[in-house]
Order: C-alpha cells, then sequence, then structure tokens
C-alpha cells in the first residue's frame, strides 16, 4: 500500500513556540465538526433527565423578569421611566443578558471541566470555551420566541431595527466570549478563579441596565458607562426590539471597542497560554 | 526521504516540579494570596519555557531522545513508569510542546492515549461514538460509514440507544476501543490501552493492531506487556530516566530492558503527589530452605488516608512470560489491607516450592478491584529460585530447559491400586 500521496499533504513540525503566535483560524474551522458535537453534547447533557427540558431555559428569565417587575417596575417606580411596559423592556434585557451570564460563567470554567480531553487528545483549544457559547445560543433561541410572543400580547410591532437583531446576539456573544477566554485560561493556573465567576457575573448585573433604564444614568456619565459591553448589546436590544426613538449610537460604538480590544487580546492571551494547557490543568 | 514517518531529533521536555502549592503556614498562605496578582502579571507577561524560580525543581521527563521511524514500521516504546514514554507520545500527539528539539511527522497521525475520552454517562451508545469519533478526529460521514462495523465489534447491539452510564465496565471498554480500532491514520500513536479489559478483549485489541500494521500503517506503541511488544514490533526503543537507551530489534531491546530494569531485589518510590496510596518500596528475600522454600516480598505502601486495598502480585520468568498471579484482597473482603495514615508495611510469603530454577520478575498492582487503580509498579524486583531439589527427589526443574516456570505437582492418584497388589503390573520372570 502506497503512502506517498497521503505523506506529501499532511506534515507536523513540532518544536517549542516562545512569544506571541498567530491565531490559526483555519485549523479552527477545520475541526468545526468537533465544535458543533461538543455544543450538542452539552445541549443534551443538560437536559437529559429534566421533567421540564428545555423549559427551563425560559424559567429562569421568566421568573427574574416576574420579580423586577414587582420590586423595581412598581415598588421601585421605573415603570415610569418609559412609554414601554416594564416588563417587556425587562425581558427584553434578561435575554441577552442570560446568555452573556450563562457564556461567561461556561467559558470561563470550560478548560478545567474538560481537562481529560485536554490531556488526551490534540484539537485548537479555542474549541473549548467556544462550545458552550455556541449551546447556549439554543437557549436563547427558545427565550426569543417567548419575547416576541410577549410582544404580540402587549401589541408591540417590531419596527426595521429588527433586522440588526442577529448582529446585536454575536455582540452579545463576543462579549461574554472577551472575558471568557481570559479567565479560561487563567482557571487552569489559578482556581481562584471558578470562585471569582459567580461573583463577577453578579456584580456584573448591577451595572448593567437590566432592571432599570438607562435613563436614570446622568448624560454626560453615560460614555464611561459604556465601557461595560454590555451596555451596549442592552441598549441595542432594547433598540432592534421594541424601537426607541434614537438608535444608541454611543454606546454601542464605545462598548463595542472595548469588546474589539478584550476580545483580540483575550484571544492571542489564550494562544500564548494555549501550549502549556496540558501540562497545567 | 520519503519513507520517513517520524522523526524525532534531540527532543527534550522539562517540567517544573513546583511547590506552589505547599503552603506551610497562614501568614505564608496569605502573603502568597497577596502576591498572586503581580505573579500572575509577570508569569502572563513573560515566556512560559524559561521561567526558573528558585524554590522549584525541574525534571527532565525527555533529554535529547533523537530517532526515526519508517512507514509501515511497528516500532515499541518501553522503559518503567516515568522514563518518559507517556511525555514522548503526548509531544508526538500535539498535546503539549517540546521544550527544545524537533520532531517532524510525514502523515495524518491518530493518537489513542486513552479509550473513551469524551464518553459522557448520560450520553446514549450511538451518541458517543459520534462524540468520540469526532474527538478522534473523524468525519461524521466517516463515522456514519462505520457504524454498524463499530457496533458490531463492540458487541453493544442491543444497548446502542442506552446512556453509557448503564453499560458494564466491559461493555463501555469495548464500546471504546471500538471506535478507535476504526480510526484509520497513516501513523498510529497507541499507549498502554490495551491494559484495560479482560483477556479476550485484549487479544481482539492486540488481533486488530496486527491488522492495523499488515495494512501497512505506522504505528508507534506504548507498553508494558514485553509479550505484545515482541510479537507486534519489529523494533522498539527503550528509554530511561528521559534518556533513550536502546534502539535496537525488538527481543534485543526487551532484553535489555529486563536485564536493566530488574536487576535489584529491591526499589523505593516517592508516594503520588494527590495522595493516592502509593508502593514506596519493595523487596524480595529468597528463603531456599529445603523444607518451605519461599520468597518473602516486603511491601511499603503510603497513603494519605486509610482504606482497603488489594495488592496484587503478578510473577514473570526473566524473558517477562507470565507465570501467574496472586491477589490479597481481590477475591476475598477478609483479605484485603487495611491502610493506615502514613507509611504501612506488610510480609508477604510467596511459595516457590513449585517453582523451577531460574529468575523471576515481580510486578505489583494497588487497586479497589473493578472500581480504581491507584498504582502500578511494573517489573519491580528480580529473585532467583535455587532451591535445592525437594526431598526425595534428584533434580528440580530448572527454567532454562524451556519447559515453563512451573512444576507441576503431578502425583499418582490416591485410587489407583497399589503396585504390589500385582493386579496391574505383572512380573515375568525371564525365564521361567
Amino acid at each position: 500500500m502506497s503512502m506517498t500521496n497521503a505523506t506529501r499533504t499532511h506534515y507536523t513540525f513540532l518544536r517549542a513556540h516562545s512569544g506571541w503566535r498567530a491565531l490559526d483560524l483555519a485549523e479552527f474551522w477545520r475541526y468545526r465538526e468537533l465544535l458543533a458535537f461538543l455544543a450538542l453534547r452539552e445541549l443534551q447533557v443538560r437536559y437529559r433527565q429534566m421533567a421540564l427540558g428545555a423549559v427551563w431555559a425560559i424559567i429562569q428569565p421568566l421568573m427574574t423578569m416576574v420579580v423586577f417587575t414587582v420590586f423595581f417596575g412598581y415598588l421601585g417606580g421605573f415603570r415610569a421611566q418609559s412609554d414601554k411596559p416594564y416588563a417587556v423592556l425587562t425581558f427584553c434585557a434578561l435575554l441577552p443578558w442570560q446568555l452573556f451570564a450563562n457564556a461567561l460563567t461556561q467559558s470561563g470554567n470550560s478548560l478545567v471541566a474538560n481537562e481529560r480531553l485536554i490531556t488526551k487528545v490534540y484539537f485548537p483549544r479555542l474549541i473549548i470555551p467556544v462550545a458552550p457559547v455556541v449551546a447556549g445560543l439554543v437557549d436563547f433561541a427558545i427565550g426569543l420566541l417567548v419575547l416576541l410572543g410577549m410582544m404580540l400580547f402587549y401589541g408591540l410591532t417590531p419596527h426595521w431595527g429588527i433586522l440588526l437583531l442577529p448582529a446585536f446576539v454575536v455582540f452579545a456573544v463576543l462579549a461574554a466570549l472577551a472575558p471568557g477566554l481570559w479567565l479560561s485560561a487563567l482557571n487552569v493556573e489559578y482556581r481562584d478563579v471558578r470562585a471569582t465567576i459567580p461573583f463577577l457575573t453578579q456584580f456584573w448585573m448591577f451595572i448593567t441596565p437590566v432592571a432599570y433604564p438607562i435613563s436614570i444614568v446622568p448624560e454626560r456619565w453615560r460614555t464611561l458607562y459604556a465601557v461595560n459591553p454590555m451596555v451596549g448589546v442592552v441598549e441595542g436590544f432594547r433598540w432592534a426590539l421594541l424601537g426607541a426613538t434614537h438608535p444608541p449610537l454611543v454606546p454601542m460604538l464605545v462598548s463595542g471597542a472595548v469588546t474589539a480590544l478584550m476580545l483580540i487580546g483575550g484571544l492571542y492571551f489564550f494562544r500564548r497560554m494555549e501550549k502549556t494547557f496540558a501540562d497545567r490543568v | 526521504m520519503s519513507d520517513i514517518a517520524i522523526r524525532v531529533d534531540a527532543l527534550c521536555k522539562r517540567y517544573t516540579i513546583g511547590r506552589r502549592y505547599v503552603r506551610r503556614t497562614a501568614r505564608e498562605a496569605l502573603m502568597s494570596a497577596l502576591s498572586a496578582p503581580i505573579r500572575l502579571a509577570r508569569r502572563a507577561l513573560r515566556s512560559h519555557d524559561d521561567r526558573g524560580d528558585e524554590d522549584e525543581t525541574t525534571l527532565w521527563a525527555l533529554k535529547d531522545v533523537t530517532f526515526e521511524v519508517k512507514h509501515g514500521e511497528v516500532i515499541g516504546v518501553i522503559g518503567r513508569n516515568g522514563a518518559g514514554k507517556s511525555t514522548l507520545l503526548r509531544i508526538l500527539s500535539r498535546i503539549t510542546e517540546p521544550t527544545s528539539g524537533e520532531a517532524e511527522i510525514f502523515g495524518r497521525v491518530g493518537s489513542l492515549l486513552e479509550v473513551g475520552t469524551g464518553f459522557h454517562p448520560d450520553l446514549t451508545g450511538r451518541e458517543n461514538i459520534f462524540l468520540n469519533g469526532a474527538i478522534l478526529g473523524m468525519r461524521r460521514a466517516e463515522v456514519s460509514r462505520k457504524f454498524d462495523e463499530i457496533v458490531a465489534f463492540a458487541e453493544v447491539e442491543r444497548f446502542i440507544d442506552t446512556p453509557v452510564k448503564h453499560y458494564s465496565s466491559g461493555m463501555y471498554t469495548r464500546l471504546a476501543f471500538a471506535v478507535a480500532a476504526h480510526l484509520e491514520p497513516e501513523i498510529l500513536v497507541v499507549d498502554e490501552v490495551l491494559a484495560v479489559g479482560d483477556a479476550e478483549f485484549q487479544r481482539k485489541c492486540l488481533g486488530r493492531m496486527g491488522e492495523v500494521a499488515r495494512q501497512g500503517r505506522t504505528i508507534l506503541f506504548v507498553s508494558h506487556n514485553m509479550g505484545s511488544i515482541q510479537a507486534l514490533c519489529s523494533r522498539a526503543i527503550l528509554l530511561s530516566h528521559g534518556v533513550m537507551l536502546v534502539d535496537a530489534d525488538a527481543s534485543a531491546t526487551v532484553k535489555r530492558y529486563l536485564s536493566d530494569a530488574a536487576t535489584k531485589d529491591q526499589v523505593s518510590r516517592p508516594p503520588s503527589k494527590n495522595g493516592d496510596p502509593t508502593i514506596t518500596g519493595v523487596s524480595a528475600h529468597v528463603q531456599d530452605s529445603a523444607e518451605s522454600p519461599c520468597v518473602l516480598i516486603s511491601v511499603e505502601i503510603t497513603s494519605a488516608r486509610a482504606r482497603p486495598v488489594s495488592l496484587d502480585f503478578r510473577l514473570f520468568d526473566g524473558m517477562a512470560n507470565p507465570v501467574g498471579c496472586g491477589c490479597l484482597g481481590a477475591w476475598t473482603e477478609e483479605e484485603k489491607l487495611h491502610l493506615n495514615t502514613g507509611k504501612n508495611r506488610y510480609e508477604v510469603e510467596l511459595d516457590t516450592s513449585q517453582l523451577a530454577i531460574g529468575s523471576y520478575i515481580l510486578s505489583l498492582d494497588l487497586t479497589i478491584p473493578l472500581v480504581q487503580f491507584f498504582d502500578r509498579l511494573e517489573h519491580a524486583v528480580r529473585f532467583d529460585v535455587a532451591r535445592p531439589p525437594r526431598p526425595g527427589k534428584q533434580l528440580a526443574l530448572p527454567q532454562r530447559w524451556g519447559y515453563g516456570s512451573y512444576e507441576l505437582p503431578v502425583r499418582r492418584a490416591a485410587s489407583t491400586a497399589p503396585l504390589e497388589s500385582g493386579a496391574t503390573t505383572r512380573v515375568v520372570p525371564p525365564f521361567a
């Protein structure tokens, strides 16, 4: 049996690398089936042996919405800040928030949770923190159907901005992946990260306009406020779905720039650290 | 040049055995916690490979290893625990990078460092086959095409849609290996996956490996089983403490390994870092008395916590052919060793009255049978049986006759009538 043809097509050169390395996105693409299978595993495992199954994907944001509506909307008086129903405004923010928070938590813990894979098989390590983010999109899609139902119920018709919704979903995913990459790589060495993540997401929610409208933040502080990428994401969602008077350009630009910086930094940091994951995890 | 499959050149791998997580006092712990952000920032900015903190010791898992493998060659890698075999496979599988040196691989590599990597207990057999296939680098279409074959090989047809957590451990292992066995790379890198499973399964695995080898594929194969190394490999390399000692044909390398590895009648090792029970010392002393010849084996086991374990002894002859196996605790609950925290010493007597004259090698395993594997000490100590012939005999069977290492305890059945009765043996006088 002749192997010469195959021999010429596959060639691997192994040596020590030091310093920064370029991303190998072509290789990442070659492994897309593995990414799909790992995301699928995430979903299959999550909903197996659950009586309610995927209903859980909407129970959490719905219950949070009810609590927020009662305490912040009615008792806190935020209801009066907008002409749109407070419940819908909140749910519209909770969806990207849940997508973000779950993605951040799971990708942050992903490398440590998949220690066996990392120490036994080679594949682009980037797949590990990305897979749970992809899986989270399914939960998000289910929640989105509920939101559209609520909008129908309240008689709100989406405007043309809804066409940009996919872009905002990608924005939310990247905003989660950016810190997720940093945290997952750091988690390999410092398990302190695992303890930090729940606190971090909780803290992050308070500085994001989920329970309250952005209007309570004084105008001159809004640009600084938007350094939190989720400000741009949440405001973008509210604009795209519910159509506020004008698109929140400044917060979106600031949030977008911060996300891009963190993401590129995260990708390179991850790439730099990945060669020692198997030795350290 | 085109007939080379793997070229390894001066490969080195250094590990740092850190003491970072050993914190002695609360003050040290606090100081360490306070300085963590600084360390973290420093480490993140510096290259990982030239860290050389003074309180850390380094270990060379591989040192200047150089060899070549031709296409279609089946090459064995042998050596004691910690010799660097797994590190070599991990580098060739791209799981970790070498510290220095380089390796070139010409062809698609499939590596099998463990069976069932990524298997999830909650997923069904079918789902796990596809997931595991993807993890091992197979395309979805490829797995679909081979699906029936994989299921048949694993003999799990009836349970293919049952979550694998309900599988017996045998079924689980068979399924896991079946997926791996259908990987068709040009170069196969295999760690000791054959150590799992029953004899029938091992036979099947070895058969499959032989098949793959006959198809002209290149195999790099790590094993402690000298029999399968000699059966499968044309060539073998011997590693010891990260250094390549021998690169020769398989039987010569095995011979060297055996004479090298087990010339001592006692060994001692450090306890494992994770606190699992470890065999930290073994020695064998032969008592060649005519009445009750035996070998006195003393074993020292260090454990971080008290627990019952089973200690298994596997005996090999001087050429590493298996002779027999004996267990303390694997088959009866009463014989289990109840370890205390810290060092435990046990003295075990092994009756040698039926053993042929010659040298023997002993391997030890520390397990909770069928549940957990704590430690394995392969070809740990060697001892020589030179006992005198049993009372009333003139000779004792020597190994070198090649009749085996175990003298069968034959004697006449009690029901046979004694010769004196004359019923079975007629003595005919010659000149009657």
